[in-house]
């Protein structure tokens, strides 16, 4: 839905070739990496709002003032329909619609979006992870059945790329009825191809490289190869990777929820749905919208930005 | 690869632009760029489907169908009392079985062909004699709520017909037969499926021919682009590509002729973007206003009209769900856990009601004295412990991606309902469905389930029409059988006498609460807008707005 | 070069048939069928039943999916369940909206992110280069339908500059050819009527743009990066060639090629955003309506929608794979 077909078939064969190039030019290179993200700025905030989404997703809940499903402003009859108060002393940010405390919400859908986000990108890496790494495998091995395999994994990969992702979702959400695992499911499944493409990318590249053309000619068994040089080296990407796919999950979320399709549980707040629960009340009180709205950009800005940043300082060919 | 040239690929654009200039006739009306103050736009919440009234049952189709046509008998303006239509005068024979209608004369459908008796023959005996797909239940939908069969049913599922036989006495005398007396007639001969068409235009284009295969219905062109009435409105035009939906004034309309010369309904599916594009002065009007918007709208200045309430929201309890649920003291202790005032206060549009029947109290044979079940979380908790059934588990269906006029808000309404239970100490498994179809296949047909929340928006005015939907036959909805409640009804709609019909209505509506099958919750007026400007229009229970009488304040 | 373009469309009839199939099984293996949305609440389970009979879905699948072949064979696509019309007359009258809007948002997208991401490279550092990149990142990261809202509530319900809905206003009366309306308007002569569709087409047209633009930015930002580092601009630029030059001959023909490589391919994901835009302002298009489609399993509509994408999708990747051959004579296509 957001990040787009051709940025990601470029970024993501890029992102795959730096896996060969990390053991060539030595364990210095993250030491290097590293050096540089702490010198970047954008690195610096992406990784300080990440830091705080993430303490606030765990802590959070213990804190609130109030409980998040406590519906207290129909309790005191202070809900009418086109009247819901805003912000009073002991409610920063008012009621929300059904007359619970919105900033305790606020603060306990953070660990449901985090959830979400996290849940949905290790669905997608999983199965992408899969499919990448039998096409990968099967290119390697090689053989008329080989390419054949990876070929038709591939193809499949790719019209997976081509449909449109929401309505992928939105076709899966259908199959599963609406909740919190579903947003899950869709969500990470749309990402599989991203993930496929760029472990299969990963293993191709490195099976190229003259590390391993090295360490197979002094007779290193192949699985040997395959834990202590492929696998880590692929690890780097899709670290990388994963933190670019929790943005795009946060984001997906919400627009499943804004068609009907996400959590119905309303114990449990997230931020997709709270912002498409405030559409009707946009007129009576916008802040329920802005809110959630604010916290998701804030949130995918922040994994945006560290993802960008930890790839910027991983490409050797951005490094002038 | 040559680097694309700015210059060149304006100028290529610009060739391009000149050359499809004036390739194609423009059709445009030379008079179309007349006064906006002639034309109201109106948002609606969906497309319509059929323009054949006969074959539709979604709203958006009715409303376009009642501007348009006619029916022998119709509502009163803004109530539900039977008036006359087409027919300014009709009786029942000594029996109950023949009615006779007195047709208003000179009136002429909108291609000049005749009204009179004949022609309103010609209509019944087309729905009558339908043949193949015509008898689909989703075709004839409201023919087959009413009526039940056809002249010769074509599956074994459909029942006997009521209607009989249509006769023309002579130009302006029309005689009805039916094959036992009904609760619904007169009252559901107002319903805009029974409006009387051209028959010149039924023939012209083979209305009746609902073609094509079974899994492929086609429907007649009569259906799509020719609706012909005697309505103060001409079907104009259909542009799906636009969304839009045009009528014009019919300038031969034997009544008031319409004020404005162009309606045009505009569907916009969003509720919310339906108040924007009403704000922004896109469209005069929309329909479908959401709770939370009455107020804000008003007071901005717009005209926020409120129809009276003519639905009912109800708790289904299914006693073959739970076994517990089949004990009477169960029921009650979940009537009374329910804080239905605080729900209607909080949740529904203003002016809402708690509802004590399965009938709002502007139909006849409402009774206010029935049990109640006043909010008494205390009582509850002990008819629970007598019943045994303190640590009771329900499961608790409840629809997403819908609003109904009588439910604006599902999720809401479930989170209210379910923490009133559990308040009780009812424990509440919530199961979220998607509307259509899971959550009405899951309700009304399945087993598995114990509560959820469905309403009736009333057809037409007859009481018959809602609790008799609900009660009168074993329904996997509530699980339950009840002879005694069943005979009773059968002998309410037999009864051809309308003030002995009453009162059998009052005797059923009690019944109906000391059974308790499940709890009325509320009746909600929807709320219908026009712009700041417009007059004219009076809120209908049955949504039978009319836009003939629109007129913009100058 | 003919026999390769032959045996790829050859290759289509396998790859739509598995499709089918696949689809056809998963689609019916939702649960619950047409015949309840048909319905709604007035439904009972005879009605239900009834319907069922009537569309065919009491036969087996294979009997079933054996109809739909062949219907398909006469590009036959079957009537919609949940409107009642032709599946085809659907899609001719919803294509136009979906095509006019998302042409509106590429041409935004590249109009201003080309030309920005062109000027954050030059001005690397500066604040121009700083907003850009972060106004991009923020494009990315702000929901397309929040978006869409917050600009209606600002350019329509406050300024009324532009309207909210729709893709034309109905009073204007305007011939319809194609259903491309500004296209008719054009070909018509009715200017004012393609003036307004034009108008209908912006902000809709910047909300889906949101995503493609802030790419398209930082792709052209990048590219121009790298090749400003390359070994000819500076000796472009040692040769003493004037700034015009080198930019327009050297770097932007260069920077160009993966600019005009994601281009093609972000059309693709449009479509995703053109759900939620459609919806927000009352849009008349395609995505919307299969959307919808699916909550009401509208199986012709769903089906035939799938078919038209995937044989898009084969005829895309073939004129790509010829024009390869075509930019780069060492591509051959055998």
């Amino acid at each position: 839905m957001t990040i787009t077909t051709g940025k990601k078939r470029e970024k993501l064969d890029r992102l795959s070739e730096l896996a060969a190039r990390q053991d060539e030019q030595g364990v210095s290179v993250w030491q290097e990496a590293f050096r540089r993200l702490r010198r970047n700025p954008a690195a610096i905030v992406g990784a300080v709002i990440f830091a705080l989404f993430v303490v606030v997703a765990l802590v959070g809940p213990f804190l609130v003032p109030y409980s998040p499903t406590d519906t207290i402003g129909i309790r005191e009859g202070l809900i009418r329909p086109g009247v819901i108060p805003g912000i009073d002393g002991d409610h920063w940010l008012g009621y929300d619609h059904q007359g619970r405390d919105e900033f305790s919400r606020l603060i306990v859908g953070a660990r449901q979006t985090l959830l979400v986000g996290v849940v949905a990108t290790l669905i997608g890496l999983a199965i992408g992870a899969l499919i990448g790494g039998v096409a990968g495998t099967a290119a390697g091995l090689g053989g008329r059945w080989g390419r054949w395999i990876d070929s038709t994994l591939m193809r499949f990969i790719d019209m997976l790329l081509a449909m449109p992702s929401l309505l992928l979702a939105v076709s899966i959400a259908a199959l599963l009825g609406p909740s919190l695992i579903t947003v899950m499911i869709a969500v990470g499944v749309v990402s599989v191809p991203v993930f496929a493409r760029l472990l299969r990318g990963s293993m191709i590249s490195q099976s190229n490289s003259d590390y391993v053309l090295a360490a197979t000619a002094l007779g290193v068994k192949k699985s040997k190869i395959a834990l202590t040089h492929v696998v880590p080296n692929s690890l780097a990407p899709v670290i990388v990777q994963a933190t670019l796919t929790l943005a795009t999950a946060i984001i997906e979320a919400a627009a499943l929820s804004f068609l009907g399709l996400g959590n119905q549980n309303s114990a449990i707040p997230e931020w997709g749905v709270m912002l498409a629960e405030a559409q009707p009340y946009l007129g009576v009180r916008p802040g329920l919208a802005i809110y959630p709205a604010v916290a998701i950009i804030i949130t995918a800005l922040g994994f945006t930005l560290l993802g960008e940043a930890m790839r910027e300082a991983l490409d050797p060919k951005l490094r002038k | 690869m040559r680097a694309p040239r700015p210059k060149a690929a304006v100028a290529a654009i610009a060739v391009a632009a000149l050359a499809v200039a004036g390739c194609a006739e423009s059709d445009r009306d030379s008079d179309s760029g007349g006064s906006k103050k002639d034309t109201l736009v109106f948002g609606v919440a969906g497309d319509p489907k059929v323009l054949d009234p006969s074959f539709a049952s979604d709203g958006e189709s009715l409303r376009v169908a009642r501007q348009v046509f006619e029916t022998l008998v119709r509502p009163e303006e803004g109530g539900t009392k039977v008036t006359p239509g087409l027919a300014e005068s009709w009786e029942p024979d000594s029996t109950g079985t023949v009615w006779t209608f007195k047709l208003r004369s000179g009136v002429k459908f909108h291609d000049g062909a005749e009204f009179n008796a004949e022609a309103v023959c010609k209509n019944f005996d087309r729905w009558y004699n339908a043949k193949g797909l015509m008898q689909s239940p989703d075709v004839t939908a409201y023919w087959q709520d009413v009526m039940g069969g056809f002249a010769k049913n074509e599956s074994a599922d459909l029942p006997p017909s009521l209607f009989k036989s249509c006769t023309a006495k002579d130009a302006t005398t029309v005689d009805l037969a039916f094959t036992r007396v009904s609760s619904k007639i007169p009252a559901a001969l107002m319903l805009p499926s029974f409006s009387i068409h051209s028959p010149k235009a039924l023939e012209q284009y083979d209305a009746s021919n609902v073609g094509g295969t079974a899994e492929d219905i086609k429907y007649p062109a009569y259906a799509l682009e020719h609706p012909t009435g005697t309505g103060p409105f001409k079907f104009k035009s259909w542009d799906v590509a636009n969304k839009t939906l045009t009528i014009e004034r019919n300038d031969d309309y034997y009544g008031d002729k319409a004020k404005l010369k162009t309606i045009i309904f505009k569907t916009i599916s969003d509720e919310n973007a339906r108040k924007q594009a009403l704000r922004s002065g896109d469209i005069q009007g929309y329909d479908l206003v959401g709770p939370a918007d009455v107020e804000p709208l008003k007071n901005e200045g717009f005209n926020v009209l409120t129809r009276p309430a003519f639905n009912v929201l109800y708790l289904a309890i299914n006693q073959k769900g739970n076994p517990k649920l089949a004990d009477i003291k169960v029921r009650q202790a979940i009537a009374y856990a329910l804080n239905r005032q605080a729900l209607v206060d909080s949740k529904l549009p203003p002016g809402a009601k708690v509802a004590l029947n399965f009938m709002p109290d502007t139909v006849e044979g409402w009774n206010g004295d029935v049990t109640k079940y006043d909010y008494n979380p205390e009582k509850a908790k002990q008819l629970l412990a007598e019943a045994g059934a303190s640590n009771l588990t329900l499961r608790f269906h409840y629809p997403t991606e819908v609003t109904r006029p009588y439910m604006p808000n599902p999720k809401d309404i479930f989170e209210l309902l379910s923490a009133d239970l559990k308040a009780v100490g009812i424990n509440v498994q919530g199961i979220p469905l998607k509307w259509s179809p899971d959550y009405l296949n899951a309700t009304t047909s399945g087993a598995a389930h114990d509560l959820h929340f469905l309403g009736w928006t009333g057809d037409y005015g007859d009481g018959y029409n809602f609790i008799g939907t609900f009660f009168d036959r074993v329904k996997p909805e509530w699980g339950f059988n009840n002879p005694e409640l069943f005979a009773q009804f059968k002998d309410a709609d037999t009864t051809a006498d309308a003030a002995a019909r009453t009162e059998k209505y009052k005797a059923l509506n009690k019944a109906i609460m000391d059974f308790l099958p499940g709890v009325p919750i509320s009746h909600s007026p929807p709320a219908i807008v026009f712009g700041k400007d417009v007059t004219g229009i009076k809120a209908s229970p049955l949504t039978d707005e009319r836009y003939a009488t629109a007129e913009f304040k100058s | 070069m003919f026999r390769f373009i032959v045996r790829r469309l050859l290759q289509l009839i396998p790859t739509l048939f598995g499709l089918s199939v696949l689809l056809f099984i998963w689609l019916h293996r939702l649960p619950g069928g047409p015949e309840t949305a048909i319905l709604g609440e007035r439904g009972t389970p005879e009605m239900r039943a009834q319907i069922r009979r009537n569309l065919g879905l009491d036969e087996p699948i294979l009997v079933q999916y054996a109809r739909f072949l062949r219907r398909m064979i006469k590009l036959d696509l079957g009537t919609s369940t949940s409107t009642k019309r032709a599946v085809t007359t659907e899609f001719v009258e919803r294509f136009p909206g979906t095509v006019e809007l998302t042409i509106m948002a590429m041409v935004l997208a590249i109009g201003i992110g080309i030309p920005l991401g062109y000027l954050a490279a030059r001005r690397r550092g500066r604040l121009l280069d700083h907003a850009s990149v972060g106004g991009s990142l923020i494009g990315i990261c702000i929901p397309v339908f929040f978006l869409a809202y917050v600009l209606k509530a600002i350019f329509s319900e406050h300024f009324h500059w532009f309207p909210s809905s729709g893709r034309q206003d109905p009073t204007i009366g305007a011939t319809r050819v194609t259903n491309f309306f500004l296209l008719d308007g054009l070909m018509t002569r009715e200017w004012d009527a393609a003036a307004d569709a034009l108008w209908h087409l912006v902000l809709p047209g910047i909300a889906l743009a949101s995503i493609p633009l802030a790419i398209i930015v930082r792709i052209t930002r990048a590219s121009v990066l790298e090749v400003l580092g390359e070994d000819f601009v500076r000796t472009a630029e040692a040769k003493g060639l004037t700034e015009n030059t080198v930019r327009r001959r050297h770097v932007l023909r260069n920077a160009m090629l993966p600019v005009a490589t994601s281009i093609g391919l972000l059309t693709g994901g449009l479509l995703s955003g053109a759900v939620l835009t459609e919806t927000v302002f009352a849009f008349s298009g395609i995505g919307a309506f299969v959307a919808e489609a699916i909550g009401q399993r509208d199986y012709p509509v769903l089906m035939g929608f799938i078919m038209i994408i995937a044989v898009v999708y084969v005829l895309v990747n073939l004129i790509v794979d010829l024009s390869y051959s075509v930019i780069d004579p060492r591509v051959r296509v055998r």
